[in-house]
């Protein structure tokens, strides 16, 4: 068979381009001008220019996340390659499906500390999920097709491929993505169907049961978040979500009890900490949800439904795990249920939703709002309201906000969320917003920003502005770092150490400034006007919105405590002060 | 905080393509997640397949050793994971070779003692031996010991190979 030859970079581009892929968030540099060459001479596939390298790969999370597809970056070598590191490592803790072409110096300078060399699979290693150097023009193909595979298969993550410029240059034979079977790499995606009738069996005893679900029921897609509503609604099983699960199960459903965790509701937490089985569905125990692992859930039977083997017994010891893919463990999991004609002692299950029910007569997100200072919750309330009935999607940077986010927004359909959960990068939402508003042109994207977060990417406004992306910067103002200001507050004796955001520039003439929408709103009576004004506004926008800056984020459970000894609001801070183990933990 | 569990020791074997930066994944996963390599081996064994078998010995609390068994799996080269310790029984090997410098008695007691472990002379000067052993762990460092006062000079050891007994391949 006649294998065609091409350079390297043509087939870059070719493989790309049979990979489907539409868009590439990149920025130019020596070692991919082949490249970029390439992409000059082509219009299938997009290319967003970004104004820093970081921002491309948080783009490309958001195009991901919003898609399910993978996302595609390319930056050049150096310095390129080193600014692209955290996202990267945003993306291997969130498990999103991410490829990274690097540019490299050519292979026989490599090693020599050349111009703008950096050893790139080195840095990388830790923070993908798998990367290439490729050194020969004639496997640079198949590399690619693979990096594609091994991104989205699986548990999903970023995988890197360093590109040398000589091997961009040279010839090579393109083959193309079919021939693909890699050699060791081989994910399980059923799950054992001893194991899923151990667990239906388990289940059908559970007197307070509870499903725990997380990120991996959306890595999975859609289906499986109808399969999760499906289970939930025949068994009525009460339901939490991780922070990085929300919009896996309908939060409007009268079933979901809120996100767990640190900052989840009292509900969920009281649920999570009595509970006797437990399923936790695409989670991993992470030590947000946890809490003290020793009270973790003191009295339940645990069942783990997971793709990846490493997430199990890590944190948490189960008693049943399911190694597979979330979509089809629950596709045989209800199957059984239903041809066992499994049910639950109806009696007991009454008595916990009742439980339940007393629990959320707490209403732990309760706040007060006077008349004049606004609220953060009241306007994630208002912008809840206002943008219902929409196509629309929410980011968030890192901090109160968005804790309040999580708390205060409604997700009924999974994709629509897009935060930073396991690395908690400030700078993460504008960026990953933009990635939306691209694979989502119509939609309306909205990125809850803190005042603090948003100067970390504040560049991209530019690119917003470039490519007509009508992005919506909604800033909490609270002139604080305030997630730090709070946890100075609770644990170091009230001194705010550097946490001010001192000399704050005048956000409406900052967006004016790149061309963009500036709106503030000051006092309670703005809110929606404003919040109103930004949906109709079909051009880029950063609202500044002042709000009080004394405000902590309630409920919280402070590190190292257990579920039930939850704070749920500043009355409760005095009367229990946070042990030593306590202290070290972040 | 976790209860205090006890520590084990057990010996991996695993599969891996032998192809660049491979070992560096495996010594990175160690050192970046904090476990211990008590030993760690490596050399190609299928040269068609291009396929390098590594041999580590870690030590850990039960819940650690089988995250590490569960993430070495995770790696994109690596073909198989064998925990040998549970897996049933498997012989371990191990090469040392030993330099003892000295004369009189104590060169001819190290002989003695060297007859005893079947440790080969495999290179001697006047004043000095150098001994190639092999065997288990424990028997290297017993012997090991027992050369400290005779005048051990040096010691180069190879690590651990390890296979399962019986007629089952990896
Ligand atoms: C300031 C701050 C505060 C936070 N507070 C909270 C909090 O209060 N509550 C909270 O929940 N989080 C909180 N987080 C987030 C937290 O750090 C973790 O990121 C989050 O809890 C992890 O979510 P997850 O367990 O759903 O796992 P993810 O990180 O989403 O991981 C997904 C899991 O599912 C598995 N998986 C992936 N794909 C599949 C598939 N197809 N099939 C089966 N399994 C699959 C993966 O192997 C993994 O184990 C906070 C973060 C920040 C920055
Ligand atoms: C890149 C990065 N640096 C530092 C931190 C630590 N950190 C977490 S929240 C926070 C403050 C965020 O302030 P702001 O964006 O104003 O949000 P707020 O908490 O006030 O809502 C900081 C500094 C981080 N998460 N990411
Ligand atoms: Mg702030």
């Amino acid at each position: 068979m006649a294998q065609e030859t091409l350079t390297g970079a043509e087939m870059v581009l070719k493989a790309l381009t049979d990979q489907g892929v539409e868009v590439i968030f990149g920025y130019p540099g020596g070692a991919v001008l082949p490249i970029y060459d390439e992409i000059f001479k082509q219009n299938k596939i997009r290319h967003i220019l970004v104004r820093h390298e970081q921002a491309a790969v948080h783009a490309a999370e958001g195009y991901a996340r919003s898609t399910g597809k993978v996302g595609v970056v390319l930056v050049t070598s150096g310095p390129g390659a080193t600014n692209a590191v955290t996202g990267l490592l945003d993306a291997m803790m969130d498990s999103i499906p991410v490829v990274c072409l690097t540019g490299q110096v050519p292979t026989h300078l490599i090693g020599n500390d050349a111009f703008q060399e950096a050893d790139t699979t080195g840095i990388t290693r830790p923070c993908t999920k798998h990367n290439y150097l490729v050194k020969d023009g004639n496997a640079l193909a198949r590399t690619i097709h693979e990096a594609f595979y091994v991104a989205q298969t699986g548990r999903p993550g970023p995988v890197v491929i360093d590109l040398p410029k000589d091997i961009l240059m040279g010839k090579g034979s393109y083959e193309g993505p079919s021939k693909v079977q890699h050699k060791s790499y081989r994910p399980q995606i059923k799950g054992d169907l001893n194991r899923i009738e151990e667990a239906v069996e388990m289940l059908s005893k559970a007197r307070k049961p509870l499903l725990y679900c997380g990120g991996g029921v959306i890595n999975s897609g859609p289906a499986a978040s109808q399969l999760l509503t499906q289970f939930a609604k025949m068994t009525n099983f009460p339901v939490t979500l991780t922070l990085m699960g929300l919009g896996a199960f309908p939060g409007s459903d009268p079933q979901f009890l809120g996100m767990v965790g640190m900052h989840g509701t009292y509900e969920a937490n009281w649920a999570m900490h009595d509970c006797d089985v437990m399923v936790c569905i695409g989670a991993r125990f992470d030590d947000r949800v946890t809490g003290r692992l020793n009270a973790f859930a003191p009295n339940s039977k645990k069942i783990h439904i997971d793709i990846d083997p490493s997430s199990v017994n890590k944190n948490v010891q189960v008693d049943c795990a399911i190694i597979g893919d979330v979509g089809h463990v629950l596709e045989d999991m209800i199957k059984v249920w239903k041809s066992r004609q499994a049910n639950v002692d109806a009696a007991a299950l009454d008595a916990w939703w009742k439980q339940i029910g007393e629990w959320r007569a707490r209403d732990c997100l309760r706040y007060q709002q006077g008349d004049q200072i606004i609220k953060p919750q009241y306007a994630l309330q208002r912008l809840n309201e206002l943008t219902k009935g929409r196509e629309t999607y929410f980011s968030t940077e890192v901090g109160q906000h968005q804790m309040w986010a999580a708390q205060f927004l409604t997700f009924d359909k999974p994709n629509r969320w897009l935060t930073s959960g396991g690395l908690g990068t400030m700078g993460y939402g504008l960026p990953a917003a933009m990635g939306v508003q691209v694979a989502h042109p119509d939609a309306l994207v909205i990125d809850v920003a803190g005042e603090a977060s948003i100067m970390m990417n504040i560049q991209e406004m530019s690119t917003l502005m470039q490519y007509r992306l009508p992005v919506k910067v909604f800033i909490l103002n609270n002139r604080y770092m305030g997630m730090v200001r709070q946890w100075q507050e609770l644990l170091h004796g009230g001194r705010y150490s550097e946490s001010y955001s001192e000399s704050l520039p005048d956000f409406v003439k900052l967006a004016e400034a790149f061309g963009a929408v500036g709106l503030r709103a000051d006092k309670v009576s703005e809110v929606d006007d404003v919040i109103k004004e930004m949906i109709e506004v079909n051009r880029p926008v950063i609202v500044d919105c002042a709000v009080d800056q004394t405000e902590n984020c309630f409920p919280m459970i402070p590190s190292g405590a257990a579920h039930n000894e939850m704070l749920l609001g500043p009355a409760d801070q005095v009367a229990k002060p946070i042990s030593e183990d306590g202290m070290v933990l972040v | 905080m976790m209860q205090k569990e006890e520590i084990v020791r057990h010996t991996f074997s695993v599969l891996v393509n032998n192809e660049a930066g491979v070992l560096a994944r495996v010594i990175g996963l160690f050192s970046g997640r904090g476990y211990n390599i008590d030993s760690l081996t490596v050399a190609e064994v299928d040269v068609h397949e291009k396929l390098s078998r590594i041999t580590i010995v870690t030590s850990g609390t039960p819940m650690i050793i089988e995250q590490i068994k569960a993430q070495l799996g995770r790696l994109v080269p690596v073909h198989k994971v064998r925990d040998l310790t549970v897996e049933g029984p498997h012989v371990s090997r191990e090469l040392a070779l030993v330099k003892v410098v000295g004369s009189g008695e104590k060169r001819v007691e190290s002989l003695r003692i060297a007859d005893i472990f079947r440790a080969r002379v495999v290179d001697s000067t006047n004043e000095s031996f150098v001994f190639e052993i092999v065997g288990a762990t424990e028997k290297l460092d017993a012997f090991i010991n027992l050369m400290e006062p005779l005048g051990l000079a040096d010691v180069s050891r190879t690590g651990v190979a390890a296979i399962a007994r019986g007629p089952k391949p990896l």
